[in-house]
């Protein structure tokens, strides 16, 4: 049986002046309800440009999107514009970073939130309005009745992210997409939406898709992880295992990269090189080649060259990786914990 | 009616795609042409850092004592009358050693970056005083502010808008030299030189623009700007948070390069608690204007006394604590920062507080001397899961545990809001003075 | 939102005092006497004289100006000279407030020559204004809606055409051709309301508001294009579009409310400095509104004229600008709830 979200080999590309950026370059995952799914990686890493795919954002623009991406087994490439803007919001919804840019500025919370339930559903404004409140009070804003009636900038930024997970909700989709939900907000205020988002989860039953470029987000929220590096997927698996023996340098480097709250300090912090690469030339071989530390454990010129295919990695079933090291795990113990958590290598 | 915040708090800025325009744009995709040549010399540049060590015996280079800064808020009537303050800014006091490091941490706000900006002077404080290197800078005038300008910089969070795009990055890196008449004309270049290759960028690109750079490489270029008249504290106001993951472990282990070779005391202002953790080795933490906790960062981290601290920390999510499937306890702070215009009565945290009494309402809770180099404010301060049942507080302050006045007690004199750590302090255990 | 319309109203009243007393003082500072001018070529010295001191001109200027203030307020009698006026009684022409001077040039009040081509000039801004907003905003969205195709071009450029073409030509144009020599429409003349009723007041507007309308419609049209565009890359249409609202939806109640904001402050100075600004099309058509109104003391250098009609365009511009302001409270809750 198949899965309920599976996108196969999903690629969208925009022709430029200069040529082709391929912001996404074939991607594929699979995703069931109750499930999380975190997409991981930087600006221009093409994490956001495949989540607006799957909605069919990009239709009646320049963007050339192809692959599959089967919801319950319909293709949401091959069906018409107005079918798919039925099930946008509806079946798909999405929530966005920075709600004070996402939400219209001249229009009540309740208006907006009232309008994504009026566009499926045939209710008066009165009914819809009703059904805002509803939803407002479930996310956990006080007085909904009263604040139903406010404007975006009278909110406070916790606030206008409930606001818009509300929003997103409230036709209780089956897929939701939370773009950096919570990169605007102050950490006590993004502890809170996460949780709240995983109550909802539990509730309402849906496939997320969480799309961030903290790693932390994802430890919390996510039970697999897809790392994106240049518009290719560089690492897949669950959670656990992506977090405790990653495979993939690039991966190693967004660990390393980021000091931890509680760790050991004498632990090192250890950057990644230069910068992401562009995406109207891309490296040849492997993307991450020219910021890879560890290129030379490669016998000869493959990691230039070639670039490596999306296979199993060494420990366990469903871990994918992109990299020629042919021992990773090691290295990774060996190499780069010591460096990053030094008390954790005692601990295994 | 204007209630903005004067304590700017940015986000990371995701350069997401425009997905309902056709065309992408160039930056999206983080096309710098020189992207790629410079990739390569830096692998064998970049070098792993531990966290900065706090040395014990450096000399006060700042002290700040009772900071405030009221910022008016006008009535909408016909004549605008100031009806109230935003209190910014509300009786901080600090010292940063020199070149060691400070964190102020906090949330969005909570007067940090307000903090910082008075140090460096872009406001005039509304109380309070400066002392930089012996000199009482709380008051000087816009003329007396330009030497202090060669001593104190300042380091911008944002890389994008805080560099003039029409001029080259040898001009806003050398324009501090020119108007200081540092040096001789013709030593500028050499100079800036000098600086693009220490902040770890290609000293040929000084005819370059800002936005031909990445946005590290433009942070770097803030770094630069900051360095050129060799300032002895440096106010780095957010310094990584709008870059990505991998550029802000460069940036931040440059600044600490730039620490270690140039012996520049550094004010870290950062909302991101295992940045500052990583950087500086004594941290405060900042609530609606108001130093609540000050430690070393130890103490801080693994043993807060604050509960506010507390919930800060546990909201932070830990990646290796959830690699390994474990989990810290969580402690979720209920509703919103209130308005720093009307600020609840006595413990500013009160309303959010797990632990508060009536004492909370009544009484401001000092920043107390808890241990060495730790102080904090909260009648019920302690360790998660140990807070005392009793007000810790009430026999100093001379009140009873519901914080009325205690005729009988004999409150001691001043207790907290001085900028040093003394050398005797309030055992809480013991509930009486003790010392090294 | 009271308070502060009358806070605007204030300064503004503050603004035009300062407006007056520099045109009183540039006017005397220049080398020309406005006596000569007043009482003709062939006037001796002591007519001159004679002029000025029933005019008021031989007093000192700040006299002079305070005078006129006071005739704003309660009113005057002309001539100024209290001698001249208990010599002639019967020459006595009465101004009441707000009296803004006396032209000698056309032996009448200012107040009575700008209360003939006040209503002119005011229905001809009215009726190019309503032409140009509503062609431009059309247009301008039909070309950001199908932005890159033949149509966009098409309406781009055109709108150029227009734009490149000076008044007088399109005036004269369709003087000469639509209405003359082909008779599509009857040749215009301004018929005001209470004489010829509606129709005849809208068929004289017609061709000169065209004209006008055609120039201002080419820049409103681009304006809009660039405004539907620049808003249709915000968050919040790519929020609209997720929640699957139909485009039209999302153009008209999210892209458009937003674009068009900008437009209100265009609008309202530009039709402000229609109001004085209309020359060519009044002359062209002849016309007797403010623009013509204004050339003619210019050119005769009939100060009270002059100086009447810089505080009556001024006192426009000022308005115009806090209608604006209060427009804006009205689209944009973010001014209006703090």
């Amino acid at each position: 049986m198949s899965s309920f979200l599976s996108v196969r080999d999903l690629k969208v590309h925009f022709p430029t002046v200069d040529g082709i950026v391929k912001a996404t370059d074939g991607l594929s995952f699979d995703l069931e309800r109750g499930e999380t799914l975190g997409i991981v990686g930087e600006s221009g890493s093409g994490k956001s440009v495949s989540s607006s795919a799957i909605l069919g954002l990009h239709r009646k623009t320049s963007a050339v999107v192809s692959g599959e991406i089967l919801l319950e087994g319909t293709d949401l490439l091959k069906i018409s514009d107005e079918d798919m803007r039925r099930r946008r919001g509806k079946e798909v919804a999405m929530i966005f970073q920075d709600p004070l840019s996402a939400m219209h500025p001249y229009y009540t919370v309740g208006n907006q939130i009232g309008e994504a339930y009026r566009v499926h559903h045939d209710v008066s404004k009165k009914a819809a309005r009703a059904r805002a409140v509803e939803m407002l009070d479930r996310v956990g804003i006080p007085q909904p009745d009263r604040r139903v009636d406010d404007y975006p900038h009278q909110f406070s930024g916790g606030m206008r992210q409930r606001a818009m997970i509300a929003m997103g909700l409230i036709n209780n989709p089956s897929l939701l997409i939370a773009d950096e939900p919570t990169t605007a907000l102050d950490v006590t205020v993004q502890a809170q939406i996460l949780d709240l988002l995983q109550d909802l989860q539990r509730e309402f039953e849906s496939a997320v898709i969480i799309i961030t470029h903290d790693l932390g987000v994802v430890a919390e929220m996510a039970d697999d992880v897809l790392v994106m590096y240049a518009g290719r997927c560089v690492e897949y698996g669950t959670t656990k295992e992506i977090l405790t023996h990653p495979e993939m340098p690039y991966t190693w480097g967004l660990l390393s990269s980021v000091p931890d709250v509680l760790g050991d300090t004498s632990a090192q912090l250890v950057p990644i090189p230069g910068n992401p690469p562009s995406l109207l030339s891309p490296p040849p071989g492997c993307m991450f080649h020219p910021r890879c530390a560890h290129r030379d454990k490669v016998p000869g010129d493959l990691c230039r060259t070639v670039l490596p295919d999306l296979v199993p990695g060494t420990r366990t079933e469903g871990h994918l990786k992109r990299c020629h090291l042919t021992d990773p795990d090691a290295v990774y113990e060996r190499e780069v914990l010591p460096e990053i958590a030094p008390d954790l290598v005692e601990e295994r | 009616m204007s209630n903005q915040r004067p304590d700017g708090f940015g986000m990371p800025n995701d350069n997401q795609l425009p997905v309902t325009g056709g065309m992408p744009n160039e930056d999206a995709f983080g096309i710098g042409e020189n992207a790629e040549d410079d990739a390569a010399s830096f692998v064998e540049a970049e070098r792993a850092h531990a966290a900065s060590v706090f040395r014990p015996d450096a000399e006060t280079i700042l002290e700040v004592r009772d900071l405030r800064m009221y910022f008016p808020v006008k009535s909408a009537g016909i004549v605008r009358r100031t009806i109230g303050h935003v209190q910014a800014v509300d009786g901080v006091s600090f010292q940063l050693p020199a070149g060691g490091s400070l964190g102020l941490v906090g949330e969005s706000g909570c007067g940090k970056s307000t903090t910082g900006r008075l140090i460096t002077r872009l406001y005039e404080p509304t109380g309070g005083s400066i002392v930089f290197d012996g000199k009482d800078i709380t008051k000087t005038s816009a003329r007396g502010l330009k030497p202090l300008r060669r001593e104190i910089q300042m380091i911008f969070q944002d890389p994008y808008t805080s560099l003039n795009p029409r001029h080259t990055v040898g001009s806003i890196v050398g324009a501090p030299l020119a108007i200081h008449h540092v040096v001789p004309k013709n030593k500028i270049l050499p100079r800036v030189q000098e600086l693009l290759e220490i902040v770890g960028l290609n000293p040929e690109h000084y005819n370059r623009y800002p936005h031909e750079f990445s946005g590290g490489q433009r942070q770097r270029i803030g770094i630069a700007r900051a360095l050129t008249l060799q300032p002895k504290v440096l106010v780095a106001d957010e310094p990584v948070s709008a870059l990505d993951v991998s550029i802000q472990a460069q940036v931040i282990n440059l600044l600490q390069d730039v620490q270690n070779e140039f012996g520049i005391s550094f004010l870290f202002v950062a909302h991101d608690l295992a940045v500052v953790r990583h950087f500086c080795p004594e941290v405060a933490v900042m609530y609606l204007g108001k130093i609540v906790e000050i430690a070393d960062r130890e103490t801080l981290y693994n043993r807060p006394n604050h509960p506010y601290t507390q919930a800060l920390l546990s909201a932070v999510p830990d990646i290796k604590q959830a690699s390994v499937g474990g989990r810290r306890e969580r402690i979720r702070l209920q509703g919103d920062v209130p308005s720093p215009i009307n600020p609840p009565s006595g413990c500013r945290f009160r309303t959010r507080c797990p632990l508060a009494q009536e004492i909370c309402a009544r009484v401001e809770p000092p920043l107390l001397q808890v241990g060495k180099r730790h102080k904090v404010a909260c009648h019920f301060a302690g360790e998660l899961g140990h807070h005392p049942d009793r007000p810790v507080t009430a026999s100093l302050l001379g009140v009873d545990d519901s914080g009325t006045p205690n005729p009988g007690a004999t409150p001691s004199a001043e207790v907290g809001n001085e900028p040093g750590f003394s050398d005797t302090w309030f055992d809480l255990e013991r509930k009486t003075m003790a010392s090294a | 939102m009271f308070a502060y319309v009358i806070r605007r109203l204030f300064i503004g009243a503050i603004l035009l005092l300062v407006m007056s007393l520099v045109t009183f003082v540039l006017f005397f500072a220049s080398p020309v006497d406005p006596g000569r001018y007043a009482c003709g070529k062939n006037c001796s010295p002591a007519q001159i004289k004679q002029t000025n001191k029933a005019l008021g001109y031989d007093k000192p200027v700040i006299e002079q100006w305070t005078d006129f203030l006071r005739g704003v307020v309660v009113g005057r009698e002309y001539p100024d000279d209290p001698e001249l006026r208990a010599a002639a009684p019967q020459l006595v022409t009465e101004c009441p407030a707000p009296c803004l001077g006396y032209s000698v040039v056309n032996t009448s009040t200012v107040n009575a020559e700008i209360k003939e081509a006040f209503p002119i000039s005011l229905s001809l801004a009215l009726a190019a204004l309503l032409m140009w907003v509503s062609g431009g905003v059309l247009f301008g969205v039909i070309a950001a809606v199908r932005k890159g195709t033949i149509i966009d071009r098409g309406i781009v450029a055109l709108s150029l055409v227009f734009y490149a073409f000076p008044a007088f030509f399109i005036g004269i144009f369709l003087l000469k051709f639509v209405a003359i020599k082909w008779e599509l429409v009857p040749p215009p003349t301004y018929t005001p309301i209470a004489e010829g009723g509606i129709g005849l007041w809208l068929q004289g507007l017609l061709l000169p508001g065209l004209t006008l309308a055609l120039l201002y419609m080419a820049g409103y049209v681009r304006m809009t294009r660039a405004f539907v565009l620049e808003s249709m890359t915000e968050d919040y249409i790519r929020t609209a579009r997720a929640k699957g609202l139909k485009s039209r939806r999302v153009l008209v109640k999210h892209s458009m409310r937003a674009a068009l904001t900008p437009l209100v402050t265009l609008v309202g100075l530009d039709f402000a400095g229609l109001m004085g600004g209309a020359i060519i099309t009044e002359t062209v058509f002849n016309y007797n509104g403010l623009g013509k109104l204004a050339v003619e003391a210019n050119q005769t250098y009939d100060l009270p004229t002059i100086i009447g009609l810089v505080l009556l365009l001024g006192t426009f511009v000022i308005i115009a600008n806090i209608i604006v302001d209060v427009l804006y409270a009205v689209i944009d809750p973010r001014v209006r709830v703090g």
